[in-house]
């Protein structure tokens, strides 16, 4: 009766994700990635995903998409199967999901010029006639804010980090998709421009009527463009819940441990430095039980005895484990 | 002040020659850092935050023109010998970059690597550096530093590198820090951990730093002073709390702005600044921060301001239309 495991399945989901388990073999052993994660997220809503570098989010967003097929588990999108879909039919779904990711000038190809990048998924998708790619080019690059004839003809090394990003988002758009994943897009970015970019992304959602799954690392950031957070540690989830409850009340030690550690621009608030010192331990032999275990202050016997479930503490707000702060 | 401080920038111009013409890179930048002192220098990418730390290092590229002065424990770095200048670098002048990688060897051990540097400054034997060198990869949170010693920096996560940097930074007690960025490529809960680190041994050892970063909230509640940096000049300079709590720069307040609030609600648009700083091989008339300020008047366009004093002489910025006194100014 304690283990009121996943919502049920709502009639808005536009995705969800059922048990997904993604392993990696290394040489003899295998990296437990993702263990058994289930999620939904409805149309219209940004769910974001936040955790430690390591905790499993890009690969969680890469097995969404099926880039990486997933060992177990199962994602449907719009009420269809993705993990069972192959060829043809996946590569049309494809057209609908796309993802956007951290290192924009590392995942623009250098030699292409920006307008045949930006084409690409057009000409993929079977877009023949020239003179519509290129209407749909200089749409989309307008649409981000880039002044398309100025770009079109230049190559990726002319741009700064931020208005590659804004190429990399006009490339995702382009096919005029209904999901997205943001793999921490705005990472890599500094502080004025990382705001310019979020603004972008929220003006983008709104236009084109977007659904996304928003990866970061910081905190701040996803609580900027998410009706609801999901916060991830060593390959599992320990909460989810809508962004103001989670940061209002946190119910896992590790969100709390997130939220301490977002730096204040406030001189007055001093850095608490209750932060425990040490790293996730390695997802090749992650811990028994509850896998936080081994930085939590909280932990007792049980914790390495018994793996928590995600259960409700509050309306939409879920927790997984044994002794939550709420 | 210069008297008594331990680093004194005075007039620091850095120049790059570029195949697109000559590049400003630090722009008569004038900075003092008092023993056990904290400075944060905040600025965008590309604002000069790393040349000036370059400059003050004496590590410029070789192409690169420096003027002004760099004083550093009664000793003006522009006139000692590379000898001299590397002797001081391992010893009582530290730097901790943002990739440790700059930093480590990779084909060496961790041991070695810190093994070397205390010999090289100080009069250890083997069995004393070796002694030390867990002594300081214990106190820089790193777990099991026995066998971390045989391990190569490959084999630790980035987090764990960047305090074998700062062991390595710190391993020879400097007078003064220099950590450029040491968190930016880290997770947050890293970042709090590297930066109470440092934190904690600048304290200890009663140590001068300079903290660079891009992100306000980083240096608020670990520094004494800030130095706000844009285009290559300091734009506004003021203790700490006063700089927070009577900031004059729009820039600065800019800066603050576009940080996204944990007490915002989700999807309030973030006053982000608008376009990008000005390109440093162009001549620029007029206040460099104009073309994106919201408060710029005719005269931004045509004059450079300089820096001047606030209330205190501690406080300084540069701008004709200052928060606070700007409305007297439209007057
Ligand atoms: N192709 C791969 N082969 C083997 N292990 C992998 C592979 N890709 C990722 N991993 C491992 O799987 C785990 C999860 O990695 P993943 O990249 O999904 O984490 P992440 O949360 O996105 O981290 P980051 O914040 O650093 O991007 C890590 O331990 C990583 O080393
Ligand atoms: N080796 C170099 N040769 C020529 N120009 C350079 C060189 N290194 C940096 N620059 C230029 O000098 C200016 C100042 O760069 P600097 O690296 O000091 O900026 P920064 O404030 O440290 O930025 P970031 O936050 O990105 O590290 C920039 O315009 C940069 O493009
Ligand atoms: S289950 Fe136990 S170890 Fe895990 S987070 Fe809760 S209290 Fe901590
Ligand atoms: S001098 Fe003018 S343009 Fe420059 S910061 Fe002040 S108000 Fe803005
Ligand atoms: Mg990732
Ligand atoms: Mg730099």
């Amino acid at each position: 009766m304690m283990l009121q495991s996943v919502p049920s399945i709502s009639p808005g989901a536009l995705l969800k994700v059922d048990d997904l388990v993604v392993e990696y073999p290394v040489g003899s052993k295998i990296v437990h990635a993702v263990s058994g994660v289930s999620l939904q997220i409805a149309r219209g809503e940004t769910l974001g995903l936040v955790g430690e570098s390591g905790c499993g989010k890009s690969t969680l967003g890469r097995a969404v998409l099926q880039l990486r097929r997933p060992t177990a588990g199962r994602v449907s999108f719009d009420g269809q199967d993705l993990t069972a879909m192959h060829g043809e039919a996946l590569r049309r779904m494809r057209q609908r999901v796309q993802l956007i990711f951290q290192d924009p000038i590392a995942s623009l190809n250098p030699r292409r010029r920006i307008g045949d990048i930006v084409a690409e998924p057009l000409v993929i998708a079977g877009v023949k006639d020239p003179e519509k790619r290129k209407q749909l080019v200089y749409e989309v690059l307008a649409a981000v804010g880039l002044d398309p004839n100025l770009v079109v003809g230049r190559l990726p090394h002319e741009f700064s980090g931020g208005q590659c990003q804004r190429i990399c988002i006009a490339r995702a758009l382009v096919l005029n998709p209904e999901f997205i994943v943001c793999d921490e897009p705005v990472s890599a970015l500094d502080v004025s421009i990382r705001a310019q970019i979020l603004n972008l992304l929220e003006e983008m959602k709104g236009r084109f009527g977007l659904t996304l799954l928003f990866i970061a690392h910081d905190l701040a950031v996803v609580k900027a463009v998410s009706d609801r957070v999901a916060v991830m540690y060593l390959g599992r989830l320990c909460e989810v819940g809508p962004s103001e409850q989670l940061f209002a009340h946190p119910a896992h030690p590790y969100t709390a441990l997130l939220i301490e550690a977002i730096p204040v621009p406030d001189p007055d608030v001093r850095p608490t430095e209750t932060v425990p010192i040490g790293e996730p331990p390695s997802p090749i032999a992650p811990p028994s039980g509850c896998r936080f275990r081994t930085r939590c202050p909280r932990a007792d016997q049980r914790c390495s005895d018994e793996m928590p479930e995600l259960r409700a503490v509050a309306p939409g707000q879920l927790v997984a484990c044994h002794h939550p702060l709420i | 002040m210069t008297g008594n401080s331990l680093l004194s920038v005075e007039d620091v111009t850095v120049n790059l020659p570029t195949p697109r013409g000559n590049l400003r890179a630090v722009d008569h930048v004038d900075l003092t850092v008092g023993a056990g002192r904290t400075l944060g220098v905040v600025g965008e990418s590309g604002c000069g935050k790393t040349m000036l730390s370059r400059a003050i290092l004496q590590l410029l590229p070789k192409k690169a023109k420096l003027s002004g002065r760099v004083m550093f424990d009664g000793q003006d770095l522009l006139k000692l010998s590379p000898e001299k200048l590397r002797q001081l670098r391992g010893r009582s002048l530290a730097v901790v970059f943002q990739d440790p990688m700059t930093s480590l060897n990779p084909v060496l051990t961790i041991g070695t690597q810190l093994i070397e540097t205390l010999q090289e400054h100080l009069e250890l034997d083997d069995a004393a550096a070796t002694r030390r060198s867990v002594e300081l990869l214990a106190a820089v949170g790193i777990p099991a530093p026995e066998q971390r010693l045989a391990q190569y920096p490959h084999q630790l996560s980035g987090g764990m590198r960047q305090r074998v940097a700062i062991a390595i930074a710190l391993s020879c007690e400097p007078k003064l820090l220099i950590a450029d960025e040491p968190t930016t490529a880290l997770d947050v809960t890293i970042q709090a951990q590297i930066l109470d680190l440092l934190a904690r041994e600048q304290r200890r050892r009663h140590m001068a730093m300079i903290i660079i970063t891009h992100d306000l909230g980083v240096v608020a509640g670990r520094t004494d002073e800030v130095a706000v940096m844009y285009a290559g000049r300091v734009v506004e300079r003021a203790p700490t709390p006063d700089l927070f709590k009577k900031m004059r720069m729009p820039y600065t307040e800019a800066l603050l702005a576009a940080l996204p609030r944990l007490d915002a609600a989700p999807h309030t648009p973030l006053p982000a600044i608008s376009g990008r700083p000005p390109d440093p091989t162009r001549p620029l008339r007029g206040c460099s921060f104009s073309p994106r300020c919201r408060y710029a008047l005719a005269r931004c366009q045509a004059e450079k301001p300089a820096l001047e004093a606030a209330e205190t002489s501690a406080h300084t910025f540069a701008c004709f239309h200052p928060i606070e006194t700007r409305a007297d100014a439209n007057a």
